[in-house]
């Protein structure tokens, strides 16, 4: 079977991005069984030729399935003619991801932190919590259909 | 990626979690602790010996599992989690939901 995944490695210079040395990107389709694959092509890429701590490894995986199920299941809502973008840019120091989706974006300000006693207790809305609690920054862009979650490798 | 299930001795359902628990295969979990109950089956340990990670769908999941098994009047334990899966549940504050035992062994005496 062929897989649905399109994985492009550039080990050089990315234009517009300074000071990146290798650019990731990969194209997924709008179905969460692809996002355990993705994950780990990603994150080998992201992590080759550093030396990573399991706990960098463990949030890096972490971050990348949720960002990845927002994307597939709220952004394009689980059309298969939609697609979901991945661009990771590496640094020496940093890595910084950002997953796309081509739904109609959401207001990341509007979504509350799910550990009051009273929601302990309900199943969903812990996804982008843990996403900011896991990595070193969390930026959106103006229509909230892409985020970009920066982590440090030390 | 998968689960296994085992019965101990003292008949607890132990069911081990293999590779991740995220939004792909959460609702296998949920299907097996259903299966298990239906069974009747009252005292349930999900081990994370094995598991690499957790998103948080798979911990949505296993709030809704202890919900169902409290419902049914059975009894819930957690074992095996790494420090790395365990802060997922203290930065959820779902440690103070679960009851989590290092070891499968410990978990089962706990019964």
């Amino acid at each position: 079977m062929t897989s649905p995944l399109r994985l492009c490695v550039r080990r050089s210079p990315a234009p517009g991005a300074e000071g990146v040395a290798t650019l990731v990107t990969l194209r997924l389709p709008s179905d969460i069984d692809c996002i355990e694959e993705a994950v780990e092509l990603v994150t080998r890429h992201c992590l080759a030729g550093h030396s990573a701590t399991r706990t960098i490894r463990f949030r890096l995986q972490v971050v990348l399935s949720e960002a990845l199920a927002n994307a597939i299941l709220r952004g394009n809502q689980e059309s298969l003619d939609k697609w979901v973008e991945v661009r990771a840019e590496l640094l020496s120091d940093v890595i910084r991801v950002y997953v796309t989706d081509e739904g109609p974006g959401f207001d990341p300000g509007a979504i509350p932190e799910p550990i009051q006693p009273d929601q302990l207790d309900e199943s969903g809305g812990r996804g982008l919590f843990l996403i900011r609690k896991l990595v070193d920054g969390v930026q959106f862009n103006e229509q909230g259909n892409s985020i970009c979650m920066i982590l440090r490798r030390h | 990626m998968g689960f296994s299930q085992t019965k101990d001795q003292s008949g607890v359902a132990v069911l081990q979690v293999e590779g991740q628990l995220i939004v792909g295969n959460r609702q296998e979990l949920k299907d097996l602790v259903q299966a298990a109950l239906e069974r009747g089956e009252r005292r349930i340990l999900i081990d994370f010996s094995r598991t690499g990670y957790i998103d948080s769908s798979g911990l949505g999941a296993l709030v809704s599992i202890s919900k169902r098994i409290r419902e049914s009047g059975g009894e819930l334990r957690l074992s095996g989690l790494n420090e790395d899966l365990r802060s997922l549940f203290e930065l959820t504050k779902l440690d103070t939901l679960f009851a989590i035992a290092d070891t499968p062994q410990q978990a089962l005496a706990s019964f």
